[in-house]
């Protein structure tokens, strides 16, 4: 349990960043897991091939904000090149917390709807790699 | 508590059995031998709303068929397939028997629930609705008594309507005459007890009230055959959906009891073998009811399954099972105030069923099961295949708790106890 609800987990829930919205932005994305209605929608404001602001909102469990926060975070600034790159694995090593398959889909859902959102890439991340 | 495997041979004769005495959680348990075999770390199961445990009356009935009797039926002039038509048969005359059906040819084996309601939609909804037409729903309806309507209404033009929800999460029935007032309502379908808010719905009043404005009524019933006593003649609709799972008996067999004349006069559903008479080249005839909406093989394990479930219920006594559900729902409403930011959905305990759904104040619901995992403890969480009703309610989830006549007064201590603790994880 502690493991789970680790001290950066509960803080990037309570207090999210990246939180809201963005007025006219270039890209924005909404998806949700119908499992559990969590609820991802992100903005994306473009700077060439920057990704200049992102901001994201909905609602969820605190897996699933907190992953939207940490990624949000750490995408903003970057080149979309490099956010491209970006897999379940990063994902996972942001959260740091081991998962069941359930709640993995809780912690990937923020990674899903950035990249069908940029990318228009609206897949699982790393479901081919579950493929047996 | 007697042994209560009961099997082929003796599921025949103990139908008639007096129930136990006296109703003991505590003793009924160490027939669920899931929840009585010692672990490593404790199992606290509070999810039999989703599904039931199984006694082993039903494990050893199933076990017994495959071991010793498994064919194929209605087929087989031989002893075993002529014991296993009979067992099969044998579980649609005690279901019949044990909501009070006219006969058994008003059951119809599914695969569960929805494929009950799906049958209706297709084999009568089909026959029977036209463009212009109106059906009346409820917003506490399972997407199973949804989505089948929403196809249906699409394809042919239909209107849904919908029975509005009280304050404290029943159905206002008054305004169903209105509803029905124009003439167009031909079907009223509506879950008996809902599977979020644990109400039970006056199915009788509501059936007598659509029939007077001459609508054909189903009822889903797959809460409340479980944890109640269930007339199908006393509450008069014309169509009832069960699932044996959440019965104490086995996944992937569900009961349709419909009127016979209206079976009769329906179409087909699904079309292959079984469910035909003669077969031509071009053209078939059906057959007699019930086989007549039973195409193909069968879940026949499950059926004995069943069979062994409802001689289990009947030991019981669905009164008992009923007054033990209640009482710990009336429990765990009683305990559950004490939680700061604890919200429980639907109305007071003698209103309700064995279900208890509730939200925690800044704690998600999916937090809250995962928290009570790590303690244990079973519940579900999410929208519990209702979703119109948590966005009735203005929340996107909820959590659950439900029990069964093995559930525990303890259970409910330990359930208030970890929610204290995912509140204070949270509230930080």
């Amino acid at each position: 349990m502690d493991e789970l609800y680790r001290e950066h987990i509960l803080d990037h829930y309570q207090h999210p960043r990246c939180k809201g919205t963005i007025t006219d932005p270039d890209l924005s994305f909404e998806d949700a897991n119908p499992l559990c209605g969590d609820r991802i929608r992100m903005d994306f404001r473009l700077d060439g091939d920057t990704l200049a602001e992102v901001r994201f909102s909905g609602h969820g469990c605190s897996i699933s904000q907190a992953a939207a926060s940490m990624l949000c975070e750490f995408v903003e600034g970057r080149k979309l090149e490099d956010i491209k790159k970006l897999g379940r694995e990063d994902m996972l090593e942001m959260l740091g917390i081991e998962l069941g398959p359930v709640r993995l889909k809780c912690a990937l859902l923020a990674l899903k709807t950035l990249k069908a959102g940029i990318y228009g890439v609206n897949q699982w991340p790393g479901e081919d790699e579950d493929e047996a | 508590m007697t042994d209560t495997r009961t099997g082929l041979a003796g599921a025949a004769e103990s139908s008639s059995a007096a129930p136990v005495a006296a109703f003991d959680p505590a003793v009924i348990r160490a027939d669920f031998p899931l929840i009585s075999t010692p672990r490593e770390k404790r199992l606290i199961y509070l999810d039999s709303a989703a599904t039931s445990q199984k006694p082993l009356a039903v494990l050893d009935a199933m076990d017994r068929y495959y071991r010793n009797y498994n064919a194929n039926i209605h087929r087989g002039v031989y002893r075993i397939a002529e014991e296993a038509t009979a067992a099969y048969e044998d579980a649609r005359r005690r279901f019949a028997k044990f909501v009070n059906a006219a006969s058994p040819r008003e059951v119809i084996f599914t695969r569960n629930s929805t494929e009950a309601i799906n049958l209706v939609a297709y084999a009568w909804g089909r026959w029977q609705l036209k463009a212009g037409d109106a059906i009346v729903l409820t917003p506490m309806e399972h997407h199973s008594n949804l989505v089948p309507w929403h196809i249906l209404a699409a394809e042919r033009g239909i209107e849904l309507r919908f029975i509005p929800l009280t304050g404290d999460g029943q159905l206002d029935v008054t305004a169903l005459p209105g509803l029905m007032a124009d003439g167009k309502v031909k079907l009223v379908s509506f879950v008996h007890v809902s599977n979020v808010l644990g109400t039970v719905n006056p199915a009788a009043e509501i059936t007598r009230v659509a029939k007077e404005h001459g609508a054909t009524v189903l009822v889903d019933a797959s809460q409340s055959a479980a944890h109640m006593k269930l007339d199908v003649r006393a509450i008069g609709a014309d169509f009832v959906a069960c699932t044996a799972h959440k019965m104490l008996g086995p996944t992937g067999i569900g009961m349709l009891w419909g009127r016979r004349e209206l079976l009769e006069a329906m179409p087909p559903f699904l079309g292959g073998g079984e469910m035909i008479r003669e077969v031509h080249l071009t053209s078939s005839k059906w057959n007699e009811l019930p086989w007549k909406f039973e195409a193909g093989t069968m879940a026949i394990a499950e059926a004995v399954g069943l069979g062994a479930a409802i001689a289990y219920l009947e030991k019981l006594g669905m009164d008992a099972v009923f007054a033990h559900d209640r009482d710990l729902s009336a429990y765990a409403l009683e305990r559950m105030t004490e939680i700061p930011g604890l919200r429980v959905l639907g109305p007071a305990a003698d209103k309700r069923g064995g279900v208890v759904a509730f939200t925690l104040e800044n704690v998600h619901p999916h937090d809250v099961a995962t928290v009570l995992d790590s303690d244990g403890i079973c519940v579900r969480a999410g929208h519990h295949c209702a979703m119109p009703l948590h966005d009735q309610l203005g929340i996107p989830a909820s959590a659950r708790a439900s029990f069964h006549c093995y559930s525990l007064r303890e259970e409910v201590d330990a359930l208030v106890e970890s929610l204290h603790r995912a509140r204070k994880i949270f509230a930080r």
